[in-house]
């Protein structure tokens, strides 16, 4: 589905990625986590073809991904990021449909499309008329994945779709995210620095470490036997505040 | 009902902002050209129109109705191009043809004109115009030199009779006319001829220099000997004992094609030749800057005393007169505001796409923009003329700026993650520009149309200077003319235009800014807490 063969990526002299392979599997979630600046975003950015890479291959869909079928390559990808990144001069639906108007899609099955999809992210039907400006935080990320969902795409790429939340609504939104991947079975690629989070969504999780992939496994097994010693302090430091909790409180 | 009326209508706006724009240039460019209406062009069979241009002093100006009101009387419809800048403006247009005769001066036709070549003697001088297509005619009879004048109070004082006795007063202030100020007959040949130590000297218009006289700001200008202000403000003329200043007999230069095509025309203007003498000119000065008669009265006068003609006088009502400028006006405004929307946008956008060419883009709009205007207007008249072109031409590029700006800044400002969302949407290049960042800059680029906008009615009230007409003609007279109401008439005039203009285009931001921009925050974070933790699956 998504593959990345030794991926070399530079920005001006800094090495943000030195030398990546990585297999996503279809149907699965795949999550990228590790510590800030280590190139998880990157990575993202490479496969939605926003990026090149220096050296290395990106394949999507046995195809390398380059400039003549990156539009086509595109139309199978949803997209979405941290705040959502919705055009706030569109009203939702507009936001929802842009893509779709513009492959000719009738008006009646657009309509169609957003109804299913505002009934899957449970989003009331009386917010398409609006700007995003009039919607919460957890609304307009709600909105940002019916827009990723809209083309019925085979790769969802999200990177740390739930940070900006405050954690109540993203302990809901976190649920109701790993319900509807389970349903549609999508192939996912999601960016987390969030450790709890890795492991509630990830079939398997990549830990990256400035700008190389250090352990690539399911999540018991990155908490069980850890590739190195990063990995143990990376998820020790994790799960520090629990551990300050239970030592104070036993 | 009423939110699925809005639905429509915003699902409609998605191509809006530009459809809007599109209509707001045409409108731009429709008001311009309806106000603008060229000149009727001659019938075979008609007498050939006469084009008279003056400099924008008051004698000038007289002189050119003079010649106006002969040409009609011979029979020829005629025009005057009043109050055109100074000398290389009325020279220039002589020669491309946009007039066919204007007053000058034999001094400045040698010295500043023809500086360079050799006009030692009559036939020479005959020559050399007739090698540019132009004749000259004989003295009209007066002589307008310059003279170093002095407020009487501070010559007796002083003892200041000739210019020579400046030299023992360094501390003097001296204020010229800027041309006097520039010119190789002026300020800098003076100044060497008489080895003046002065070095307090300031350059302005000469129509001021009377008023700096007045406050006290100045001791020494230099005034025209016809000058009727000379008397009004007590001057004393200081003799010229070195015989600096030349002959400055007042003449008519026109081309020679007119007398073949208009020779009744030319013939007419040819009784003026001797026929005016220095006290008459001085009168009819007067008559105008210190009684407030118009010029065309005291040309009439004039004509009939002097020469016995009578000519009608048409009079314009000040409605009419006020209609008329705003046309002129606005049709400056109009068109080179649209076409600048049109040019500069596209600019814009080009910009922000390629950085390299983005500061190549800004850097030259930018440098046009630090010409100043009548330089600028002078610049263009070799190719294009006097009038209404050159004008045009000249506020498009001063208009270029503050849209070209705004728009690549509002290009620039748009957030990255929206500008990629939009990209792995899936959407074009084009797409992307028309359908996202367009309008998400529309406000900005609104923004800088208001003002170059604004910029441009107060740039086109200079373009009286040559001959575009519109709100800057009182104004000028009015300088000219020492006249403060006259200046009114040009200057609320095109102050409320510049409010109009804002208004009109503050009523086109609802319209081209999409809704959802204009929106308010609303409390988001309330929103939050309160919607979702209510959403059944909570
Ligand atoms: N556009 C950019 N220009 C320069 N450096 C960048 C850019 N984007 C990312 N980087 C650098 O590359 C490294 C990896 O960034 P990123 O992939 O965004 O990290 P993260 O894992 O936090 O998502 C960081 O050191 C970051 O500073
Ligand atoms: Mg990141």
């Amino acid at each position: 589905m998504l593959r990345f063969e030794g991926v070399f990526k530079d920005y001006g002299g800094t090495p943000a990625l030195a030398g990546v392979d990585l297999d996503v599997a279809e149907a699965q979630t795949t999550v990228l986590i590790g510590p800030s600046g280590c190139g998880k975003s990157t990575l993202l950015r490479l496969a939605a073809g926003l990026i090149r890479p220096d050296r290395g291959q990106v394949w999507f869909e046995g195809a390398r991904l380059d400039a003549a079928n990156l539009r086509p390559a595109r139309l199978r990808m949803g997209y979405m990021i941290q705040d959502g990144g919705l055009f706030p001069h569109l009203t939702i639906r507009s936001n929802v449909s842009l893509m779709a108007r513009r492959l000719d899609w009738t008006r009646a099955r657009c309509e169609q499309r957003l109804a299913e999809l505002a009934d899957l992210v449970q989003l009331p039907a009386a917010m398409l008329g609006r700007y995003p400006i009039e919607l919460s935080g957890g609304q307009r990320q709600r909105v940002a994945l019916m827009r990723a969902l809209m083309l019925d795409p085979d790769l969802l790429l999200l990177d740390e779709p739930l940070g900006a939340l405050d954690p109540m609504i993203r302990f809901e939104l976190q649920r109701e995210l790993k319900a509807i991947f389970a349903r549609l079975g999508k192939t996912v690629l999601m960016v987390t620095h969030d450790l709890a989070e890795a492991v509630f969504f990830g079939h398997r999780i990549v830990l990256l470490r400035a700008g190389r992939s250090v352990q690539q496994a399911e999540p018991r097994v990155l908490l069980d036997s850890p590739a190195e010693p990063f990995v143990a302090q990376f998820v020790a430091a994790q799960r520090e505040p629990q551990r300050v909790l239970l030592g104070a409180g036993g | 009902m009423r939110r699925d009326r809005l639905r429509r209508a915003s699902s409609r706006r998605l191509p809006a902002t530009g459809l809007a724009l599109a209509t707001l240039v045409a409108s731009l460019l429709a008001i311009g050209l309806a106000a603008w209406s060229p000149e009727p062009s001659a019938e075979e069979s008609t007498p050939r129109p006469v084009t008279v241009g003056s400099k924008k002093f008051t004698e000038s100006v007289i002189l050119g109705e003079t010649l106006r009101l002969l040409a009609l009387d011979a029979g020829h419809p005629a025009r005057h191009r009043a109050e055109l800048g100074g000398t290389r403006i009325l020279w220039g247009a002589l020669l491309s043809g946009e007039i066919d005769i204007y007053p000058e001066y034999s001094g400045t036709l040698v010295r500043e004109i023809l500086a360079g070549e050799d006009v030692s003697s009559p036939e020479l001088l005959a020559a050399a115009l007739a090698a540019r297509g132009v004749r000259a005619s004989a003295s009209l009879g007066f002589e307008n030199t310059y003279a170093i004048a002095v407020p009487e109070p501070l010559a007796e004082q002083l003892g200041l009779q000739r210019i020579s006795d400046l030299r023992a007063h360094p501390d003097l202030r001296l204020g010229f006319s800027s041309e006097f100020l520039e010119r190789a007959d002026g300020w800098p040949g003076l100044r060497q001829r008489y080895r003046l130590p002065q070095t307090r000297v300031q350059g302005l218009d000469h129509d001021l220099v009377y008023r700096g006289i007045a406050a006290g700001h100045l001791d020494v200008t230099v005034v025209y000997t016809t000058d009727a202000e000379i008397a009004r403000y007590g001057l004393r003329m200081l003799e010229d004992d070195l015989g600096y200043f030349e002959d400055y007999q007042a003449i008519l230069l026109y081309r020679a094609e007119l007398a073949a095509a208009a020779p009744a025309a030319v013939a007419a203007f040819r009784r003026l030749e001797g026929a005016i003498d220095a006290p008459t000119m001085a009168g009819m000065n007067g008559a105008v800057k210190l009684e407030g008669d118009s010029e065309q009265a005291v040309a009439a006068r004039f004509l009939s005393e002097g020469l016995g003609l009578a000519v009608r006088v048409s009079g314009q009502g000040f409605w009419s007169q006020l209609g008329q400028r705003t046309l002129e006006h606005l049709g400056l405004v109009g068109v080179s505001l649209g076409a600048a929307i049109l040019f500069a946008v596209p600019l814009g956008v080009l910009a922000a796409q390629n950085a390299r060419l983005g500061q190549l883009i800004l850097g030259i709009t930018g440098m046009i923009q630090t010409i100043p205007s009548l330089a600028l207007f002078v610049f263009l008249i070799p190719w294009l003329g006097i009038g209404w072109l050159p004008t045009v031409v000249a506020l498009f590029l001063y208009s270029l700026l503050p849209i070209v700006r705004n728009t690549h800044a509002g290009l620039m400002d748009i957030p990255v993650p929206i500008r990629e969302s939009a990209d792995v949407l899936g959407l074009t290049r084009g797409a992307r520009l028309r359908l996202i960042e367009l309008p998400l800059a529309a406000n900005t680029i609104l923004a800088g149309i208001k003002t170059s906008a604004v910029l441009n009615v107060g740039t086109a009230t200079v373009a009286a200077l040559i001959g575009a007409g519109g709100y800057g003609q009182p104004i000028l007279t009015g300088i000219r003319l020492d006249d403060t109401a006259l200046i009114m008439q040009g200057a609320v005039p095109a102050a409320l235009l510049a409010l109009g203009l804002q208004g009109l285009f503050e009523f086109a931001e609802r319209w081209v800014v999409p809704r959802g921009l204009r929106l308010q925050p609303t409390g988001g974070a309330r929103a939050d807490a309160g919607h979702d933790l209510a959403s059944p699956r909570a």
